[in-house]
């Protein structure tokens, strides 16, 4: 292992002395969630509907848990920035949900799901968490099923999985490539009855500002309509934050356009932890940037490296079409690196050997920045039509997004930022440091640790909203006593008058730089040095850049427009300010980690083979921020202790 | 690669829901033909906010025609010339230099014009509140394969749950219509055991909410199948007839 030295000087970093508890239950792995259920308190069905529940997000999390609070009986208010809540980016996840089912009888068990879960994620989410996550899988197939969600079948009529992402057991449910979107909708179909019978009040075109804290309890929410930009205030007992993750801090990713952080962010100016920020994940086989008005990345499915061979020309200087150049001087360099997974590395480790050739300038293309994926051997052995069969979607997907069809060419292909493990911290019971602070879903960063399996994301979503918070929530309800609050607290006030302060310095800075160029400045830097491989080097650099993009940002925006109508510029430049804070705590950590682990690569710390290095003994714990204004954020840690597992290096070779 | 094109364009702007609305001229000078209709309309905006114009709103989210938030009308077809496609899946390669492109956001009574060319679809969501899901709590379903559902009708059923919401049917019709949208839903769960409880319930309360939000009746144009950018098919449609039938002769 290498060390690279610094020539800067080191980042003074507090860390606090107290370590944070994540509350986990005692007892044997299997039984602490039973145990849970057991022995916490219930609220009263009587009492259920004086409780007003604030949902933040119509996503698989906050869908699933706004059902399930309204079915229980408590008053929800819902929460999305859409015009419909069906249209959480949920809804793009194409390629499955995991559970335990073992209907293939092929050795999948609990056991099994919890330890892939927590080996994919290199050891860094916490244990209790994941074995819940686990066992409750298979809850969710059941759920959804019996909601109408057409999953694939089988010509006997039961339910078909494959397997996904290299797990060595077939435990993945699909409905064609649009998983997301079927579970979605079916989430959220239970939702709408659930409006239908008036336990749901629905807000649409709401965005969430801010968080109001009133005697320690998050009682409150502040939000913008965002089609007449009027500031308004809800208060509840608790509030249950489901807004997603934060991958468009790279500016270019397979994140939606409207998908931010700011809920998320303003929780944390408030005192929520942020934890983990660093773990960001990268997926290798997304639609390359064609150019610079590139607006988002499309991902194709990771089944695709099931077939296709994955190479770049082996000299740099090799310019010819693909077709003339012969096999001889081709690098099909994942066959080559991988010899035992071949193309099908986890997705960091085929991620990084992707960059790598491209950064020895062997790259595609003018951008530099694509490697082939390549059908032809597949094709000449099991014919175009087997291909068409299993792949026909996403061909066609390819072929209208760059007008090339991959039967004749082979695909072009680049790692995309995709989802981030990083989050709010959450204890045992999905809730934030602030009491009353719920947070599900990509929201939080619980369950996978530095790295996310592949179909893992619509589980943890789902787990967390329909079998977690619904138990959790209500032991905190019957634990704390909650007094009335008004909106016309003081709290309130405050919160109403800064919101609107910020929105109109905003639109006085009156500069030369739009929102979109200052969010691909923002993207560039982060990509660049808080990307897919980082050094103390380039995460000095960054920590030096965000803040000149800040003070770029807040003195020469140039923003056209009003506060009181639909401004998208706007909701996008409010964004983007905490997108920028964000960025600066993500390369934080990122420095903070000296180690690597997962989907966060130190370069100074791999293999003699180029794999990630862990540091157990400096590093097993989880990373939470906490925000200090003007200041350096100060970092607490979770020590993370493995009863039942033990701690090993992966190993792909 | 990297061939360009100039458009002119007229494009639809209205400051609010009950303001009024006209058309504005913009000419695009050196479109990229490899980037998306969207990508052509943020290149616009920026141009725009640069000369201190306010930008033009429009909607999108996902660009990748899977969220059914993007939709607007480009020469009189709702999501633009090229079959089973959404606007953001609409590249610039199927437009030829000088064109000129008229846009103008979805226009029928149930959409709200929020502003420019954004449209409210709530509408849609009462038509689903009034009974497009399978009344079970979470905990109550039985064991995911105690159900048996034959690949074909699951097939089926996926193929009309594939509805993105976008609202083009509606946009495209005549009439205003949202029985492809609505039958969609209906079909979908009427080709599953577990749908099949509630059907004669669900089909008359849906169809019910359809006329109260105001969307016109169905009178068998299709235009709806015809830029329906999923394929939804207007069999659904007579599906949902005929279950409405059923549940009146009952
Ligand atoms: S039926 Fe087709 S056109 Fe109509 S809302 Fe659904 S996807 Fe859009
Ligand atoms: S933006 Fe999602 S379908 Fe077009």
């Amino acid at each position: 292992m290498s060390i690279l030295k610094a020539a800067l000087p080191e980042k003074e970093i507090i860390t606090h002395v107290k370590k944070l508890d994540g509350k986990t239950p005692g007892g044997d792995l299997q039984d602490k969630w039973s145990k849970y259920k057991s022995e916490m308190k219930l609220v009263n069905p009587a009492n259920k509907r004086k409780y007003n529940i604030l949902v933040v997000g119509t996503g698989l999390a906050g869908g699933s848990a706004s059902a399930t609070l309204a079915e229980l009986g408590y008053n929800v208010k819902t929460f999305c920035i859409q015009d419909t809540p069906r249209r959480a980016h949920s809804i793009a996840a194409q390629g499955g949900i995991n559970a335990a089912k073992n209907y293939q009888n092929d050795g999948d068990s609990v056991q099994r799901l919890f330890m892939d879960t927590i080996k994919g994620g290199d050891y860094r989410a916490r244990e209790a968490n994941v074995y819940r996550l686990a066992e409750v899988s298979t809850n969710i197939i059941d759920q959804c099923v019996a909601q109408g969600v057409p999953f694939a079948r089988d010509y006997g009529g039961l339910l078909t999985n494959r397997s996904f992402g290299g797990a060595q057991v077939s435990r993945t449910f699909y409905a064609r490539g649009q998983t997301g979107q079927q579970l979605l909708l079916g989430a959220y179909s239970s939702m709408m009855r659930q409006v239908a019978k008036k336990q749901i009040e629905l807000y649409t075109n709401k965005e969430m500002l801010d968080l109001i804290i009133i005697d320690g309890q998050a009682r409150g929410i502040v939000i913008r309509d965002l089609k007449t930009g009027e500031i308004e205030t809800h208060t509840g007992e608790a509030v249950v934050l489901c807004t997603g993750g934060y991958g468009n801090v790279f500016f270019l990713s397979t994140n939606g356009k409207n998908s931010n952080a700011t809920a998320a962010w303003r929780c944390h100016k408030k005192g929520a932890l942020m934890a983990n920020p660093c773990f960001t994940q990268i997926h290798p086989t997304c639609i390359p940037a064609s150019g610079e008005y590139q607006s988002k990345l499309t991902l194709m499915s990771e089944s695709l490296r099931n077939d296709g061979r994955v190479w770049v020309p082996k000299s740099g200087d090799d310019k010819r079409p693909s077709d003339e150049i012969p096999e001889k001087d081709r690098d099909y360099f994942l066959e080559r690196m991988y010899p035992a997974y071949g193309n099908l590395v986890p997705r960091d480790v085929g991620s990084r050997a992707i960059k790598r050739v491209c950064d020895e300038g062997r790259g595609l293309g003018a951008t530099g920045r694509a490697v082939y994926l390549d059908f032809a051997s597949a094709i000449d052995r099991l014919g175009n039509k087997n291909i068409s069969d299993k792949y026909g979607n996403l061909f066609d997907m390819y072929e209208t997004i760059t007008g090339e069809s991959p039967y004749n060419k082979p695909m072009r292909i680049y790692p995309a930022i995709h989802y981030t493990m990083g989050g709010l911290w959450v204890d045992y019971d999905c809730m934030s440091n602030i009491p009353g602070l719920f947070v599900l879903g990509e929201a939080n960063f619980s369950d996978h640790g530095a790295n996310r399996l592949g179909a893992s994301a619509l589980m943890q979503g789902l787990a967390d909203g329909y079998f977690v918070i619904p138990y959790t929530i209500g032991n905190y309800l019957a634990n704390n006593s909650l007094d009335s609050v008004s909106d016309t607290a003081d709290e309130f006030k405050v919160s109403i008058d800064e919101v609107k302060k910020k929105n109109e310095s905003l639109l006085k800075i009156k500069g030369s730089s739009t929102v979109l160029e200052l969010h691909r400045e923002l993207g560039a830097v982060m990509w660049d040095l808080v990307g897919m491989a980082r050094t103390k080097e380039s995460l000095n650099e960054a920590l030096e850049k965000i803040p000149q993009i800040k003070e770029k940002f807040w003195n020469d925006l140039n923003l056209q427009g009003t506060e009181n109508n639909l401004n998208k510029s706007l909701e996008n430049a409010a964004r983007l300010a905490d997108f920028i804070e964000l960025g600066e705590l993500m390369a934080l950590d990122a420095y903070d980690r000296e180690e690597s682990c997962g989907a966060h690569f130190r370069e100074e710390y791999q293999t003699s083979e180029g794999e990630p290095l862990r540091n157990d003994e400096k590093y097993a714990y989880v990373s939470a921020w906490e925000y200090v204004p003007d200041s350096v954020s100060i970092l607490h840690k979770e020590d993370l202790n493995y009863e039942h597992v033990e701690m090993t290096q992966r190993n792909y070779k | 690669m990297s061939d360009v094109i100039n458009l002119n364009l007229q494009v639809w702007r209205q400051e609010n829901e009950n303001s009024d609305g006209d058309f504005h001229y913009y000419s695009m000078k050196d479109v990229p033909v490899d980037i998306s209709f969207l990508e052509m309309l943020d290149i616009l905006n920026e141009n725009l906010t640069k000369s201190g114009v306010e930008p033009i709103s429009f909607d999108s989210d996902c660009r990748e025609g899977i969220c059914g938030t993007c939709g607007f009308v480009i020469n009189g077809v709702a999501h633009g010339p090229m079959a089973r496609t959404t606007v953001c899946q609409l590249h610039m390669r199927h437009f030829k230099d000088g064109d000129t492109l008229v846009i103008e956001p979805f226009r029928a009574t149930p959409f709200k014009i929020v502003r420019d060319l954004v449209v409210d679809r709530g509408s849609f969501d009462k038509i689903i509140q009034a009974g497009g899901y399978v009344s079970i709590n979470t905990g109550n379903g039985p064991d995911a394969n105690s159900i048996l559902i034959g690949k074909e009708d699951a097939e089926e059923a996926f193929d009309s749950a594939a509805c993105i919401g976008c609202g083009a049917c509606v946009a495209s019709c005549p009439n205003a219509s949202a029985a492809l949208f609505t039958s969609a839903k209906i079909s979908h769960l009427l080709q599953l055991p577990q749908g099949q409880v509630e059907e004669r319930a669900r089909v008359k309360s849906m169809v019910d909410k359809m006329d109260d939000e105001g969307f016109g009746a169905c009178s068998n144009h299709g235009e709806c199948e015809a830029v329906c950018p999923k394929g939804i098919s207007i069999k659904n449609i007579a599906n949902m007839r005929r279950s409405l039938i059923k549940s009146i002769v009952k």
